[in-house]
């Protein structure tokens, strides 16, 4: 990679592997596919289209990636479970909802290399069987849904999509989907729901798994940005190879989005596990504040539950042995941050230092998640609410000790009880934050609070007696 | 009260051409798909979709009125009232929090004259200024973390937008800004 130079201030720091992010910041680079072509572009297409299908999705499986938008499944896998026998039309949907709060990697994606994007899509799509795709972008994101829709033109003008592709026979359209602010649409349903242009209220599944009712109860496959163009680099460098990147099971590289309380937030792709949280902090990210410390890091989303910078950790390894973990060691892969709680998710790494206080983080959080529920289960229309209302309180200084417990009681009644995994999305930062903090929420709170009206005062004083 | 930004809502044969061709990159029997490409059609031209755009989607795509509305009501980034001339989404979540954005929020309705406890009854409110030229929401998360604060004026996206830049940002749209 030493033809490639990047913009002054904007270098990689040299830790990083740039795979995905390699035309990122780069210098004497532009999104237009003569640009992309010219650095060696659509090669991969042209090697693709030459396979069968099923051996691509084989070099995929090979590969070991997993999905980049969040859940970390494996790729491969979900591209197998479109039913044998299928004769139905099968869609390919590329997830360009980057909404989850932390994480800014696919927004660079589709504005400065978006014919990356598109190769690994048509390459996807050529997989998986489909003639049609479709990129849901997020309203918020205007320049780009442009950027993407001339680079679809670029891309037809030149035979690499529309009909008879490179002379194959296979055909693919690919057409823009502009979302309206709804974070909700991320979720894969709800995504395939509002496609279909109702309110994006999410399926169940079973049996809704898109790979066999999907868009249109379709088989739909459904992928996050960033793994569509993994898959283009699998095809360059083969399964085999691409697998030796990162660590077992963990493979490939990922860009970390590293904001909040660091030196040097930004992005940054590293070999998935090959970083630490303490390499990743301190060295990549020059460390804390001025005259500040670490206290706690949400690793992978506002979604995954938040950890403590002090914490130490008992964890099995994946030969059965135990293993004690400080916070800093942790590699930044899938399964360790899993064992140890919580989830390397969208690698939305948001870092909190000591001047914060984690009833304002755990109120910003609650009124994200109160002002995103799409409201179809019960429990999470009206326990996002509810969460939002009493951490409302304790951040005001107008809550008692009980008011900790009902609020962590109410997550609980969410976890689990919800027809997608927005519930769990919304109850882990609660259950996390109180079992990691419960002694510091309740010490804003007062038995005797001064805020409570005098109708409340006169109520306890009688269960008090 | 300045004289509407917005032109009112009126068909044209271009704004057909145009639904048309999103119409177009749905199945046949799938126009339903197309309700969230028209109002933005009309939202773009028209600042907001009120009853007459609703019942033109509708019909462009053989749905009744209230298919429409369920959508328009439902999602945060549609508008059922006009904003001003200039509309800005400032992040509220939790990164840019914490870079500053609710001082920023705070310090462009200074500068504006905006009355945020004046938002119109959408679940997701806008407030505009008295002159017409601003208008104010506060959007989730926009994917941006890192350079916090972050927020869209129309579709232009400013990055690290400290507080006590604001007068700046307005500058760069309007340098008679404030309150009229």
């Amino acid at each position: 990679m030493s033809n490639i130079t990047y913009l002054e201030g904007k270098e990689p720091d040299a830790r990083e592997h740039r795979l995905i992010f390699r035309n990122v910041d780069r210098a004497d680079w532009d999104n237009s596919i003569d640009c992309y072509i010219k650095d060696g572009g659509y090669e991969q297409l042209k090697k693709a289209i030459t396979m069968e299908p099923q051996a691509i999705t084989n070099e995929v499986k090979t590969s070991g990636l997993r999905g980049r938008g969040g859940a970390g499944f494996p790729t491969g896998v979900k591209w197998g479970f479109i039913p044998p026998n299928n004769t139905k039309p099968v869609y390919l949907i590329c997830n360009c909802d980057e909404s989850e709060p932390g994480t800014f990697k696919d927004r660079y994606i589709v504005h400065q290399d978006p014919h990356q994007l598109i190769e690994g899509m048509v390459i996807s799509s050529f997989a998986v069987g489909a003639h049609t795709a479709y990129i849901y972008i997020r309203e918020e994101f205007p320049e780009a849904s442009t950027i993407l829709e001339k680079a679809i033109e670029e891309a037809r003008e030149k035979n690499f999509l529309g009909e008879n592709i490179l002379g194959s026979g296979f055909n693919l359209e690919i057409y823009i989907h502009r979302g309206a602010g709804a974070y909700i649409c991320g979720e894969e349903t709800g995504l395939i729901e509002s496609l279909e242009g109702k309110r994006p209220y999410p399926r169940i599944k079973p049996p809704y798994f898109p790979a066999a009712l999907g868009l249109y109860m379709s088989p739909t496959i459904v992928n996050n940005v960033e793994s569509l163009c993994h898959v283009k680099h699998i095809i360059a460098m083969g399964g085999e190879e691409y697998a030796k990147l990162g660590t077992p099971r963990n493979t490939g590289t990922r860009i970390l989005c590293v904001s909040g309380d660091v030196q040097k937030p930004g992005y940054y792709e590293v070999e998935v596990g090959k970083i630490t949280m303490g390499e990743l902090l301190n060295d990549i990210c020059g460390g804390p504040k001025e005259g500040r410390s670490f206290k706690a890091v949400i690793p992978g989303g506002s979604s995954a539950k938040i950890m403590r910078c002090e914490e130490t950790y008992q964890i099995k390894n994946a030969d059965g042995t135990q293993q004690e973990l400080s916070f800093y060691d942790i590699p930044m892969d899938f399964d360790t941050i899993a064992a140890c709680g919580s989830m390397a998710g969208s690698g939305g790494v948001i870092v909190m230092d000591d001047s914060r206080k984690i009833s304002w983080v755990l109120n910003n959080i609650n009124h994200f998640y109160a002002h995103e529920s799409c409201g179809q289960c019960t429990p999470c229309r009206e326990g996002s609410m509810w969460m939002r209302k009493i951490s409302d309180r304790i951040a005001n200084g107008e809550a008692t000790p009980e008011d900790v417990q009902t609020l962590e009681e109410v997550a609980y009644q969410i976890d689990g009880r919800t027809v997608c995994a927005f519930g769990e999305a919304a109850s882990w930062p609660v259950e996390a934050i109180i079992s990691k903090f419960r002694d510091e929420l309740e010490a804003e709170t007062s038995e005797d609070n001064e805020y409570l009206s005098e109708e409340a005062k006169r109520q306890l004083s009688f269960i008090n007696q | 009260m300045d004289t509407a930004t917005f032109p009112p809502f009126a068909v044209t044969p271009e704004i057909e051409a145009e639904a048309n061709k999103r119409i177009d990159q749905y199945p046949e029997d799938k126009k339903r798909s197309a309700v969230l490409p028209l109002l933005h059609i009309v939202q773009h031209k028209f600042g907001y979709i009120n009853s007459e755009a609703t019942e033109w989607v509708a019909s462009m795509l053989d749905l009744e009125p209230m298919q429409v509305y369920e959508v328009v009501s439902f999602y945060p980034g549609l508008r059922e009232h006009a904003p001003g001339k200039y509309h800005m989404r400032v992040c509220r979540t939790l990164s840019c929090a914490m870079a500053g954005s609710a001082e920023l929020m705070e310090r462009i309705c200074e500068l504006t004259g905006i009355d945020r406890s004046k938002s119109d009854s959408h679940h997701n409110p806008i407030a505009v200024s008295p002159c017409g030229q601003w208008s104010v929401e506060f959007a989730e998360c926009l994917a941006s973390c890192g350079t916090g604060p972050v927020c869209l004026v129309n579709d232009d996206f400013h990055e690290a937008v400290a507080p006590d830049s604001a007068q700046e940002l307005l500058d760069q749209y309007d340098t008679a800004a404030s309150h009229s």
